[in-house]
């Protein structure tokens, strides 16, 4: 991504996606006709009981699981029909993940983990954007450490510079705050929505916690592969309540 | 506790799989060992009961040196036409007849050239007509002297046909024969065994290959009828004298055989020597395994605990789980034996031809050894695994032990220590009084003592090795995943270096007495010119000795000597003596030595051999040749012996009674100012009729001398291979099981943006690392164990010490490309990922 491209209005768009495991009698639909679309710059959630088919809509989106039928664009990009090599490259240079397991390489440092995907694109960091990057996960002075030697919440934030520092079209962050404490995740939270706001990044996030579905701007709702509800700026309490009603728990 | 261990056995397949093709590999070595001893032991059995078929009892003259087949070449003493006629007259007998039977007539084929000859013998006969056993296939017996016949064998190789002229090396120089007969053999075979037979009238039969005219070998009784051989052996023992061995024909038979079978023996502990060097390294791969799986099995094991499993079960699962291994793994390494067993029997039987091998049979020595290795080395390799695994505390189910990289200390000064025994063990073995067990229990010792050493010597040689590779990311990764877990990469690596070690070492000690022999020999060898055959054969070759007296009449030949050689015994001793025409023209021509010629009752001793054996110049010895009665001479001489040929020269006198009466040697001097090429082809031209002999130049003959230690180089290297290719196996593993420990990461990095090339190459460079830290830690290890042997000889004379850099840069190289031949499968296995499931697993 550079400035001079032209803005596409879209970061990521899913049109009529169907993913179908297994085959006749074992069928499992896990999305039944999904159409989303996700805005440059916004911080959206995806939300839904286990089994909604919530992760699966983020893999489709992510490149990282096929679908069976439909389509998913990344940018201007249609991720469909790519073969492994397009894929991995896409992957590499348009898009950021960011786990619930943190999913750091515990042989490399935190730099070193943080510049990963440029490595392997054989890029380098971009000087100013590092040091903003660096600074906003106010990871100065742990930039030498080892995974193992960092707590859970400064792990998070290295995978969250990790995906940050190549600015790619879209960042999907799965449960990123499942395995953190309130204190660590609420920092987290609030690194990723700056993010957003401050540098127009565009992320998606599956979770299940209605406080941190609350640091969005937009939260959708999936129940039984199917997207049943929507909800602008939420906050805890309309999330819960949507929750709640029996529309969103089926 | 049975039935989970059986259910997790079966769950983890491959790893078991990969362990387990170790003491397959192994034990397969072991038994192919056995096998083929058997085979071809009940090969030789049958081959004698066949050839002494029409003996009933055999009568042999004493020998005057006994001599096993390891120790030389047994020459039967002749025994007198008179004995024949002795025989003859017992009752019971119903034919005496003398026989020729002497290996050594080599025949000359249509082509010119030597008719082949690897094992089986090349006698030379009398001709004494046919039997049930012979069987005459075209012409006649020889009945002139410049007749011979020839078996089936013969005339197939040299393409013979009835009337040919045929050239046939003996004791004597080539001779002309007309081929009057071709036989064969009862059964339609050519040659009993893959042995030439060459028939010729008594008369000459006896002179070529014996040396004297009315002598015999052996005499091939027939019993009369009502007669058993026993008591025909008996009544004929008692009548001719304690001079003789009476044998009857399946006593015979068996004695062949029993020549044979020391050899096979001893082939055998080749193979087995070879076989424990693959079992060793085989440990270190089922080390790493049970270790690994282990530690993946924790949180299982820990709940098994919890459940109230003693440490006793945890152990006992384990070591059950190896026992089922090393049992399932021997079972097939068996059967694969027994193949291997059968193929080299079958290149054993082609590389003679003729002969016939026995039907391939297991042996139950086969079956019990190979079983008894095949669960051991599994069961061993799985103890300390075992321990560990009964101390993982019931906790560790309940918590995510990530499990520690524990301190090496402990490790290492363990290796420190057993390293120094090792060493210690190794030095009284080479120095002291110590003997083979001592230097190859040492090298063991110090083997595991390095193997424990090497993963404190693995973080900094894999880090500066890696550095080669750091240039590219996934370079980079695979050089860390290498310095990930010290001990599993430190034992795949030692595994590689014990096999690496052992061929530099044994490469360092050959390359090095090679170059120190050809030193000394160049410094001490004045004779510009040697005559002299190929020496592996039973016999070596010989020529006319007018062959030196015609050299010494070449204009620019300075002196010319021809030696002798023999068996004998000095005092009861076994040992070789030398005889030549002038000790004087000798001890000038091959090493410029001022020696007088002996009388007949006296002999020149090296003073090497007057220091070893306590003599001085004035002793008188007791001398045995291979015939003749015990003499007795003085010592009137010493010399040098690095400059002269052999420790003890005996009188020319002497030399008829050697067991080959012809020169096998000729050292030539030239004046001067005369060059080699000067005078070469016309040398060339005097050994022309000997097609086994050859006139060279100093330096090609000593290179020719020592080329016998490039075959056993390359005979280690080959039978090392497997040891290097179950580390190569061990390699696998690791990495095999480095993959799917990693699979998250791999899953991450793949998510990331790592393209599938770049996720094998990470995989590469990790084994290549690996690999070639093991060939670096080989190479050291056995230059160091190769110079310390070669330090220990020096006063045998091997006083240069060569490092053999060639060979040990290929196997460097060969270690690098062994890595990317391991990383194969690990790596597409690594590339194939599911990228989504990778990230999800647990």
């Amino acid at each position: 991504m550079t400035g001079t491209q032209a803005p596409e209005p879209m970061a990521a768009r899913a049109e009529e996606v169907w993913k179908v495991y297994g085959k006749a009698e074992a069928q499992v639909v896990a999305l039944r006709g999904v159409s989303a679309t996700f805005g440059r710059g916004r911080f959206t959630a995806i939300m839904g009981p286990s089994g909604s088919g919530k992760s699966t809509l983020m893999h489709c989106l992510a490149g990282l699981d096929t679908v069976t039928r439909g389509t998913v664009h990344i940018g201007g990009t249609e991720v469909t029909g790519l073969n492994d090599k397009a894929m991995t490259k896409l992957r590499r240079d348009r898009v950021g993940f960011i786990f619930q397991q943190f999913n750091l390489l515990p042989t490399l440092t935190a730099a070193e983990n943080i510049r990963l995907p440029l490595d392997i694109a054989g890029r380098k960091p971009d000087p100013q954007w590092w040091d903003t990057v660096i600074e906003t996960v106010g990871l100065q002075d742990r930039l030498k450490h080892r995974p193992a030697q960092l707590s859970g919440g400064q792990q998070q934030r290295v995978a969250c510079a990790r995906a940050l520092i190549s600015r790619p079209d879209v960042i999907f962050a799965d449960e990123p705050t499942g395995n953190l404490d309130s204190k660590s995740g609420a920092e987290v939270l609030s690194f990723l929505r700056d993010s957003v706001r401050e540098h127009g990044q565009t992320i998606v996030m599956v979770t299940h916690d209605p406080v941190a579905a609350s640091y969005t701007d937009r939260v959708i709702f999936l129940a039984d592969g199917a997207i049943v509800h929507e909800l602008a700026n939420p906050t805890p309490e309309t999330v819960l309540e949507a929750m709640k009603s029996g529309e969103v728990l089926v | 506790m049975l039935r989970a261990t059986l259910k997790s056995l079966l769950g983890r397949k491959l790893r078991l799989v990969l362990s387990g093709l170790a003491v397959v590999l192994g034990v397969m070595f072991v038994a192919g060992a056995f096998v083929v001893t058997d085979t071809l032991g009940r090969s030789f059995d049958q081959l004698f009961a066949t050839a002494f078929e029409g003996t009933d009892v055999g009568v042999s003259a004493k020998p005057k040196i006994e001599v096993s087949e390891m120790e030389g070449e047994q020459v039967a003493s002749t025994l007198p036409a008179a004995a024949v006629q002795q025989v003859r007259n017992v009752q019971g007998v119903k034919s005496a007849t003398g026989v020729v039977n002497s290996d050594g007539a080599r025949v000359i084929g249509s082509d010119g050239k030597v008719l082949a000859g690897t094992g089986p013998p090349r006698l030379g006969e009398n001709w004494v007509g046919t039997d049930d056993l012979l069987q005459l296939r075209e012409g006649r017996g020889p009945t002139a002297d410049d007749e011979i016949a020839v078996n089936a064998l013969i005339a197939k190789q040299g393409k013979l046909k009835i009337g040919d002229k045929v050239g046939v090396l003996t004791l004597e120089p080539k001779k002309m024969f007309t081929l009057v007969g071709i036989w064969g053999y009862a059964g339609d075979k050519d040659s009993i065994g893959g042995s030439q037979e060459v028939a010729f009238t008594e008369p000459v039969a006896q002179k070529l290959m014996i040396g004297r005219t009315g002598e015999f070998n052996m005499i091939n009784v027939k019993a009369a009828d009502g007669v058993t051989p026993e008591q025909l052996r008996d009544r004929i023992a008692a009548t001719i004298g304690a001079g003789y061995d009476v044998k009857t024909g399946d006593q015979l038979a068996e004695d062949n055989a029993a020549g044979l079978k020391e050899f096979l023996g001893f082939f055998n502990k080749i193979l087995l020597g070879f076989a424990s060097v693959a079992l060793f390294v085989g440990i270190f791969l089922i080390l790493n395994t049970f270790s690994i799986i282990i530690a993946q099995r924790t949180k299982e094991l820990a709940m098994m605990r919890a459940l109230g499993a003693s440490r006793r079960q945890v152990i006992g699962s384990v070591l059950l789980e190896a026992v089922v291994i090393g049992l399932v793994a021997a079972l097939l390494g068996l059967g694969a034996g027994v193949g291997v067993g059968a193929a080299l029997g079958q290149f054993f039987a082609s590389l003679n031809d003729g002969f016939e091998m026995a039907t391939v049979g297991v042996p139950l020595s086969a079956v019990v050894s190979s079983l008894l290795v095949g669960v051991l080395v599994t069961v061993v390799a799985a103890l300390l695994p075992a321990l560990r695994a009964s101390r993982i505390s019931p906790v560790a189910a309940m918590q995510d032990v990530a499990t520690p990289d524990r301190p090496l200390t402990k490790v290492s000064v363990a290796g420190a220590v057993v390293g120094a025994t090792g060493g210690t063990l190794l030095a009284i073995g080479l120095y002291g009084s110590g003997g083979l067990w001592l230097i190859l229990g040492g090298v063991l010792v110090c083997f595991i003592g390095i193997a424990l050493l090497t993963p404190l010597i693995s973080r900094p040689v894999v880090a500066l090795l890696g550095r080669l590779f750091s240039w590219s990311v996934p370079g980079r990764l695979g050089r860390l995943n290498s310095g990930r877990n010290p001990r599993r990469t430190a034992i795949t690596a030692a595994a590689l270096m014990v096999g690496i070690a052992l061929v530099t070492g044994v490469t360092v000690v050959m390359d090095s007495a090679k170059k120190s022999l050809a030193a000394q020999a160049e410094d001490t060898i004045r004779a510009q010119v040697i005559i002299g055959g190929d020496q592996n054969g039973p016999r070596p070759p010989t020529f006319d000795p007018a062959v030196i007296d015609k050299t010494a009449q070449i204009a620019g030949v300075r002196g010319a000597a021809g030696i002798w050689q023999d068996q004998a015994k000095i005092n009861g001793e076994l040992t070789y003596v030398t005889a030549t025409k002038d000790l004087a023209v000798l001890g000038d021509a091959f090493g410029g030595l001022q020696l007088s010629p002996l009388k007949d009752d006296q002999m020149a001793v090296s003073t090497q051999q007057l220091t070893e054996k306590g003599w001085k110049v004035g002793d008188t010895v007791s001398v045995q040749l291979s015939h003749g009665d015990e003499r007795r001479y003085t010592i009137t001489e010493s010399y040098d012996e690095d400059a002269m040929v052999g420790g003890y020269q005996v009188p020319f006198a002497a030399a008829k009674d050697f067991g080959i009466p012809q020169p096998v040697f000729g050292f030539v001097r030239l004046t001067d100012g005369t060059t080699v090429d000067q005078v070469l082809p016309a040398i060339k031209a005097l050994v022309a009729d000997s097609p086994e002999v050859s006139a060279t130049d100093r330096t090609t003959f000593i290179q020719d001398q020592l080329a016998d230690l490039d075959t056993i180089i390359t005979m280690v290297q080959v039978l090392l291979a497997l040891a290097i290719l179950i580390a190569v196996l061990g390699v696998v593993n690791t990495l095999a099981l480095s993959v799917l420990e990693r699979t998250r990461e791999l899953g991450l990095l793949r998510a990331v943006g790592l393209s599938r090339g770049q996720t094998m190459r990470m995989v590469t460079v990790e084994a290549v690392v690996i690999s070639v830290f093991g060939a670096l830690l080989g190479v050291a290890v056995g230059s160091g164990l190769g110079a310390a042997v070669v330090r220990a000889l020096k006063d045998d004379g091997i006083d240069q010490l060569v490092l053999p850099w060639g060979g040990m840069g290929t196997y460097l190289v060969l270690a690098a490309l062994v890595g990317v031949l391991a990383a194969v499968l690990p790596s597409i296995k690594a590339a194939r990922l599911n990228v989504l499931a990778a990230i999800a697993h647990d």
